[in-house]
């Protein structure tokens, strides 16, 4: 059985000036210890799907539809006591700014202690061995001094090993991670990648990977699924989805990355700007930044199996000789 | 930190001076002091004797050095009234004021906390709506009229609570105390409402407002993803955060409390600082004028000293460094 399978979802945010489908109609699934990129850029629903999977969207956001089965059981719906029970136990979540997650005026070894005992009853004592032992897993050194520490007194890539001990101290099933990575420098950045690889594997954790990096996901994931104005555009197996993308999306994406260009020339880019979701025109959202859109491209695509096991959701995909 | 609170000392010593200039010279600007004590039928002989007994004949920075020297040793002057040392007239009345003025921050804590934590959490709601609808209220209505109001719904109307005076009053330390006693706390309740009407109201502002603001911070939802119960997450990792605001200015609200409960000592006749204050400004009684001011200035410092240390224990990221 799948770790994680989301069908369908969708989540919209009520607000004044209308209602902005975040994410409208997102599937995906993921297996035992495996990793999904969600990829996207920013506004595009990735975070949304993230924070749904946990039941954490805040109002005037919600879960309207579609289904989230973790081992088989729906999470949508579930009373409110059920899903707290799974939070931080079977799923974890790492956040982006790791200088904001943790609560600046209590020491580390409360924010950890308490997150044993929220799911376990065990003694004050064993939940602070538990509390250390993580920390040294994640690669904290002299973790029984740095436990009495306030979060201030950590640099931001210890304060995101803190986040991941916390995350792990359950040994969870699934970690969702919202761009863990983006507010570190690039020397952190591969460490903390590297080091939750080895968790992952070695505990059988599943990930499901938030990020706008494409090269954080060609190294870390097994698949990939590119998002676009709250659906997703491609979806497969990463290496196959970042050679030969199908989406002239992903195919913009993956040619804004700048090491990919020759010297002297222009940076190439993606033109144009990510759509407002509170007034979408019908049909395919890239239309207006895509050089391949013609009237055809007025109606919906679907999410085509365009080959064995590559999604993608467009009317001229760059299939074949056309790519 | 020891060398935090010597600079801050020091830093008190020079307030305490340029504040007892400016209150002396202040005083000294208004009025004349012999024209309200001396009889108008007095001779020139009298006069003069009087002047010279208050030590007002000599030159102003003279009488400045004078009063400074006696501070310095702990006198600050007789009052003319009274003929008893000032500063032992004020702290005969201290201990009223004080309890007057605890009673009425404890009662604004107990009440502006929940409420305000209540509006934060629910800013919807219809029950949040009222209470800062009430907030603005609390805020706007003089304390004079609601003193007036309350003592004629709940002495005169109702006749359930005294509106006037201490009550009986027990000793403890050595001092009269109106708390330790039924009636004594019988009295006390109406001022201290009326005076905690307005820091109810900021009490329920601040804490909203923190409340709302800390509810959308990061490490709000983190605590929520790991799993903690929305108990543990409201009054452990947001309850701590909106308390740093809120004890800074209960802090200075205090010392304004002390010192400035003029109005309501007054509507109630509770013989307090504040009502020796107006009476010794209506007779030109300066050295309680000027006592009176410079305890006033030494208790600010004193607070605001009290609080930037409870700042390091709610504020981890707070250090009291010697260049502060």
């Amino acid at each position: 059985m799948n770790t994680l399978e989301v069908k369908n979802l969708c989540t919209h945010f009520f607000t004044r000036a209308g209602v902005v489908k975040a994410v409208d109609g997102v599937s995906f699934s993921i297996g035992r210890g495996k990793v999904l990129g969600l990829v996207g850029e920013s506004g595009s629903g990735k975070s949304v799907t993230g924070f749904s999977i946990l039941g954490l969207v805040d109002p005037p956001g919600r879960v309207v539809s579609g289904e989230i089965l973790y081992k088989g059981k729906n999470l949508v719906g579930l009373p409110e006591e059920e899903l707290r029970r799974l939070r931080g136990n079977r799923i974890a979540m790492i956040f982006q700014d790791p200088m904001m997650t943790l609560n600046p005026v209590l020491r580390v070894d409360t924010q950890m202690i308490e997150t044993v005992l929220a799911h376990e009853k065990v003694s004050r004592e064993e939940a602070r061995q538990r509390s250390r032992d993580a920390l040294g897993m994640v690669g904290i050194p002299s973790p029984d001094e740095r436990l009495k520490s306030y979060p201030h007194q950590f640099s931001g890539g210890m304060r995101q090993r803190v986040a991941i001990a916390i995350a792990l101290l359950h040994r969870p099933d699934l970690i969702v991670a919202d761009e863990p990575t983006t507010a570190l420098d690039v020397t952190i950045q591969g460490q903390i990648l590297a080091e939750v690889q080895k968790l992952a594997q070695n505990l059988g954790t599943s990930l499901v990977w938030i990020t706008h990096d494409l090269s954080v996901v060609a190294g870390l994931a097994d698949e990939i699924a590119v998002m676009y104005a709250g659906r997703v555009v491609e979806q497969g197996e990463v290496n196959a989805v970042l050679d030969a993308p199908y989406h002239p999306y992903t195919h913009g994406l993956i040619g804004s990355v700048p090491s990919r260009n020759k010297r002297g020339e222009p940076l190439r880019q993606i033109p144009g700007m990510t759509p407002s979701l509170l007034s979408l025109a019908p049909g395919c959202a890239f239309k207006t930044r895509c050089n391949r859109a013609d009237a055809a491209c007025d109606v919906m695509p679907n999410l085509d199996e365009l080959s064995p096991g590559r999604f993608a959701r467009c009317v001229h995909p760059h299939v074949g000789a056309e790519a | 930190m020891a060398l935090y609170l010597i600079r801050r000392l020091m830093q008190s010593g020079f307030v305490l001076i340029a504040m007892s200039l400016l209150v002396f010279l202040g005083v000294y600007a208004v009025g004349d002091p012999v024209e309200i004590l001396i009889s108008p039928d007095a001779d020139q002989e009298e006069r003069e004797r009087a002047v010279r007994a208050l030590g007002l004949d000599l030159p102003l920075w003279h009488q400045y050095l004078v009063f400074l020297g006696r501070a310095l040793q702990g006198d600050l002057g007789r009052s003319f009234v009274f003929n008893e040392p000032a500063i032992q007239l004020i702290l005969q009345r201290m201990p009223a004021t004080l309890e007057l003025a605890f009673g009425a921050m404890f009662i604004s804590v107990l009440i502006g906390l929940p409420l305000g934590l209540y509006a934060g959490l629910r800013p919807d709601g219809r029950l949040s709506k009222t209470i800062m609808a009430g907030s603005i209220l609390g805020f706007s209505l003089p304390s004079f009229w609601v003193g007036l109001m309350l003592i004629m719904l709940f002495a005169v109307q109702l006749g359930w609570l005294p509106s006037t005076g201490r009550g009986e009053t027990a000793m403890l330390f050595g001092i009269r105390w109106s708390f330790l006693t039924g009636d004594g706390l019988a009295h006390i309740l109406l001022p201290a409402i009326n005076l905690s009407l307005f820091k109810i109201s900021l009490v329920i502002r601040l804490t909203r407002a923190g409340v709302r603001e800390t509810m959308l911070m990061d490490y709000v939802k983190f605590a929520r993803a790991k799993g903690l119960t929305p108990f543990r997450v409201t009054f452990v990792h947001v309850f701590k955060n909106i308390m740093i605001p809120v004890v800074t200015v209960l802090g200075l609200e205090l010392g304004g409390t002390i010192a400035f409960s003029v109005v309501t000592e007054s509507v109630f006749a509770w013989p307090g600082m504040g009502k020796l204050i107006i009476d010794s400004i209506n007779v030109l009684d300066r050295p309680v004028i000027v006592a009176y001011l410079m305890m006033i200035v030494l208790m600010f410092i004193v607070i605001n000293l009290l609080v930037d240390l409870v700042y390091t224990l709610l504020d981890p990221r707070v250090r009291l460094e010697g260049k502060a």
